[in-house]
């Protein structure tokens, strides 16, 4: 038996769109406003999780085609991989660093290298919250 | 380049993955040649990168002439080792990317050992080492001999592992240093705690090294390939023990409870070992045993050496590591050769094979007698030093020498004799006598020369080290000697000529002896081999060993079912029970609790409601029959805590919480559909009662804690630390700042262990599914 909220499925297809710009933009504005990787991952996740409960598993898969438990995995890989990089400027581990740079659309920007390990953690918590909210819902 | 190993594996099988891996030992040997017109200057070399610097953990690399020495075994004997390993490995049969994998984390643990200057990467190498080792005893682990010669390696030398952490945390205490540099220069004598951490240091030392009585590990760990054999358990590995003690000879040395302990489990791991060789019939087993008495030999020559007047056993000890580096090497490979080409390594299935494999015969023959300490071989050097290290400390006028001394040159007498036997029985019974075509299930030949050329190599140092010893000894062993012996040798220059003639001293005559009562002893062997019938098995440290194991698996399990309900209500109570015990307890026992209402700040209105609904809410989940009722009621909670945070301008916490609150509601939800109906609870009114009284201490303590945390300051706020975090990390968002900048690597831990969560609910979840599928 096939569920059909018709209502649910329309709110939804607007909304995810609107829940993951925010999503993104929280991420990137994390190191100056309420935000960052964590709370940005976790609205992916809930906006992903809307999606899963208005369509079913399938649908959705076939129109994300990702691996959560590699993203999860994408992740940590990152984060820890930002840290081990520090070690390459010969400063100690997991040290970060920023810049302003003068980009060409944005003007002047701020690059940090704590974005690159937000990205890491974002990346984790999405894979983590969505591969268990699957599997949980999977065994059905 | 471990990490590209099973790409290349992978991509590239036609190529023996071997030849890739040899570029590593082989570059890093090239660059420790070049170290050495330095070191043997008297230079050190120190370079350090900063860790976890808060805590003094850098990881500091410190060479001196010590760890040169180690350096070059490692990458030296490394790069024959996976030479040989690409002929010994089958690239069809194996699984070489393992394998080599696990080689070369091996490879840069040991020289992270030695190299390291800071005690805890120290520590963190010497367990990488076991771990690596444990991995490559189990290689084979289809095979039951392998899993339980790899698990015994393993509890043995963890257990050994830990005991060094607690000696070197102990150092540190004393010293308030991490770092060996510093450590060594301190003079700790007569401080408190300078006895335990000695015999902690010993116990980590000599079980990696195979000593009496944690040597039984060792036979057990010939069950890895031949070329892991060679390289781990006799010319590497094992030898982290010796440059332990080594290494700490300055800070321990000249006590007299060093010296005995040393010397005296050295020279009984010597006789022990070499007397337990000559029963054995698998020649691997053999050189095991004849490993462990060759350790023995060296610990026991710093055991002498500590004592500062008899600095020629020191450096006897570092001649015969390199010396026991090249012929156990050398008889390993030859031995791996045998095995390869017969099918067999059992001496009594062997002999006559000195027609069919004459180069393999020559190569045993060095390598053999080399061990036995017989002229023109290098073993015959540090051999007749060794006997002169016994023969000087027995004339020393200390530690109860004087009357004691005389029995260390008569056990180390003994023990060569039997050195000599078991040399003898590696060679003669191999390659001598019969050969018989119905013993061999393959079709016996020489070996290919690929396999050929390590152990060849190896004979040749044999000989050139024998010819021209001064040559390492001046520029390899000297700065070592240093390094073990500060201060001792500032300005007076030691002369260390090795000569190979010395005239007609005690220890020719010594010598002499060991071959006619070796020679005689071996033809008669079958006459007196009687008496290892008499040692009965149930005596046996392995006996122990096994019971003891066997004892604490059942003990173990006993326990574990009393409490292992599989009941989560259970293990809820534990825990909270042991919260309340210990948190609670340390409240009240030392007077922590503190109050202070006029710090507090006041209650508006809002917070009141606000709590007032959160007690509504907490009650209604409580007493509610339906589950979904319960579910909302801990929703509600939930978004009021979250509608704290904003009141309370938290807006990032606010933020989290009330998206967690989102996804959990909806996991909720899911995890319903399966739950069955809340039935009415049958338990009786003192469960209940426990429930009650349990869940009443936690609450009231956590109340407590709360309220003393506030009034409670020990220490200034460290809000005003990450005021200038604009500055220091140029984020505007404090919360952020903390959480990626100043914290970074809670916050990488946290996801990690966030991860291993979601995969641990993953695989509880879908692996039984998937089981039911199958059946």
């Amino acid at each position: 038996m096939k569920p059909n909220d018709v209502i649910l499925q329309t709110v939804t297809k607007v909304v995810t769109f609107i829940i993951l710009t925010f999503a993104v933009y929280l991420f990137l504005a994390g190191h100056h406003e309420p935000g960052g990787g964590f709370i940005g991952g976790l609205v992916i996740t809930s906006g992903l999780t809307l999606l899963y409960l208005a369509f079913d598993i399938e649908s959705v898969r076939q129109g994300v085609p990702v691996d959560f438990k590699i993203v999860a995995a994408v992740g940590v890989f990152i984060a820890v991989a930002t840290g081990m990089g520090s070690l390459l400027f010969d400063s100690p581990f997991l040290s970060q660093t920023y810049g302003y740079y003068n980009l060409p659309i944005f003007g002047e920007t701020e690059l940090a290298t704590a974005v690159l390990f937000d990205l890491g953690v974002a990346l984790a918590v999405v894979g983590t919250g969505v591969t268990i909210i699957l599997s949980i819902s999977g065994d059905a | 380049m471990a990490l590209l190993v099973p790409l290349l594996y992978k991509y590239v099988p036609r190529i023996h993955t071997g030849w890739f891996v040899l570029v590593v030992p082989i570059g890093i040997f090239l660059y420790m040649i070049e170290l050495i017109p330095m070191i043997a200057k008297g230079k050190i070399l120190v370079s350090s990168v900063p860790w976890i610097p808060s805590l003094g953990i850098n990881y500091s690399v410190y060479v001196d002439g010590l760890a040169l020495i180690f350096g070059l075994l490692i990458s030296g004997i490394g790069a024959l080792v996976v030479l040989y390993s690409v002929y010994y490995m089958s690239k069809k049969r194996e699984a070489l990317h393992n394998f080599y994998v696990y080689l070369l984390i091996f490879m840069g643990a040991m020289l992270g050992v030695v190299f390291s200057d800071n005690i805890i990467v120290l520590y963190m190498f010497w367990e990488l080492t076991s771990i690596a080792s444990f991995l490559l005893i189990a290689y084979w682990y289809q095979r039951k001999q392998s899993r339980y010669g790899a698990q015994k390696s393993l509890v043995i030398t963890i257990f050994g592992g830990l005991a060094l952490l607690a000696g070197l945390i102990l150092l540190s205490v004393m010293t308030n240093t991490y770092s060996i540099r510093e450590i060594i220069t301190a003079d700790l004598r007569g401080h408190q705690l300078f006895l335990p951490a000695m015999l902690l240091i010993l116990i980590g030392a000599f079980t990696k090294s195979a000593q009496f009585p944690f040597h039984i590990w060792l036979p057990d760990a010939m069950e890895a390939p031949t070329p892991i054999s060679a390289y781990l358990h006799s010319a590497t590995m094992v030898k982290a023990g010796i440059y332990l003690v080594a290494r700490f000879t300055p800070v321990f040395g000249g006590t007299i409870e060093w010296f005995w302990l040393v010397t005296g489990t050295g020279i009984i791991t010597l006789l022990w070992g070499s007397f337990s060789a000559v029963k054995q019939n698998d020649l691997k087993a053999m050189l095991a045993f004849s490993t462990i008495s060759q350790l023995g030999l060296i610990i026991c020559l710093l055991g002498i050496g500590s004592s500062l007047y008899v600095t020629t056993a020191v450096f006897a000890a570092l001649f015969h590591l390199i010396n026991h580096s090249t012929f156990k090497g050398c008889l390993f490979m030859v031995v791996g050769i045998v095995d390869h080409e017969t099918g067999t390594r059992d001496i009594r299935k062997l002999g006559g094979l000195m027609s069919l494999m004459p180069i393999t015969f020559t190569l045993m023959i060095i390598g053999s007698f080399s061990m036995a300490g017989l002229p023109p071989f290098n073993g015959f050097l540090s051999k007749e030093l060794f006997f002169t290290g016994v023969l000087e400390a027995s004339k020393l006028n200390m530690y109860y020498l004087d009357t004691w001394g005389i029995v260390l040159p008569i056990l180390a007498w003994i023990a060569s004799i039997f050195t000599f036997i078991y040399s003898m029985i590696l060679v003669l019974k191999t390659f001598t006598g019969k050969y018989k075509l119905s013993k061999y299930e393959i079709k016996v030949h020489e070996a290919p020369l690929g396999m050929l050329i390590s152990p060849m190599f190896l004979a040749i140092l044999i000989l050139l080290f024998f010819f021209f010893p001064n040559t390492i000894a001046n520029n390899l062993l000297q700065p070592a000697m240093s390094a073990i012996l500060p201060g001792l040798l500032d300005g007076v220059g030691i002369e260390n000529n090795i000569k190979i003639w010395h005239g007609w001293t005690t220890e020719v005559f010594m010598t002499l002896g060991v071959v006619v009562v070796g020679m005689l002893l071996y033809a008669s062997l079958n006459k007196w081999s009687w008496i290892y019938e008499y040692l009965p098995a149930k005596m046996s440290f392995n006996y122990l060993y096994d019971r003891g194991l066997v004892g604490m698996e059942k003990l173990a399990s006993q326990i574990t079912k009393k409490y292992m309900t599989g009941i989560v209500r259970d293990y809820l109570l534990y825990i909270f029970i042991f919260f309340v015990l210990v948190v609670g307890g340390s409240l009240v026992l030392l007077n922590n609790f503190t109050y202070h209402p006029a710090d507090n700040g006041s209650v508006s209105a809002y917070e009141v409601v606000l709590m007032l609904v959160i007690i509504g809410a907490a009650v209604l989940v409580m007493l509610t029959k339906s589950r979904l009722t319960a579910v909302i009621g801990l929703g509600v909670i939930g978004f009021v805590v979250a509608i704290f945070f904003v009141i309370f301008r938290a807006p990032d916490l606010a933020l989290t919480q009330l998206v967690v609150e989102t996804v959990t509601v909806a996991l909720f939800m899911l995890c319903f559909y399966h739950l069955p109906e809340l039935g009415k609870e049958t338990e009786g009114a003192g469960f209940r009662t426990a429930n009650l009284i349990v869940s009443l201490g936690v609450g009231i303590v956590v109340t407590l804690v709360a309220i003393s945390a506030q009034s409670n300051a020990l220490f200034d706020s460290i809000s005003s630390f990450y005021e200038d975090s604009y500055q220091l990390a140029g984020a505007r968002n404090i919360v952020n700042a903390i959480l990626v900048d100043f914290r970074g690597f809670d916050t990488m831990l946290e996801i990690l262990v966030l991860t291993i969560a979601g995969f641990g609910v993953y695989s509880l979840i879908k692996l039984p599914l998937h089981r039911r599928n199958n059946r």
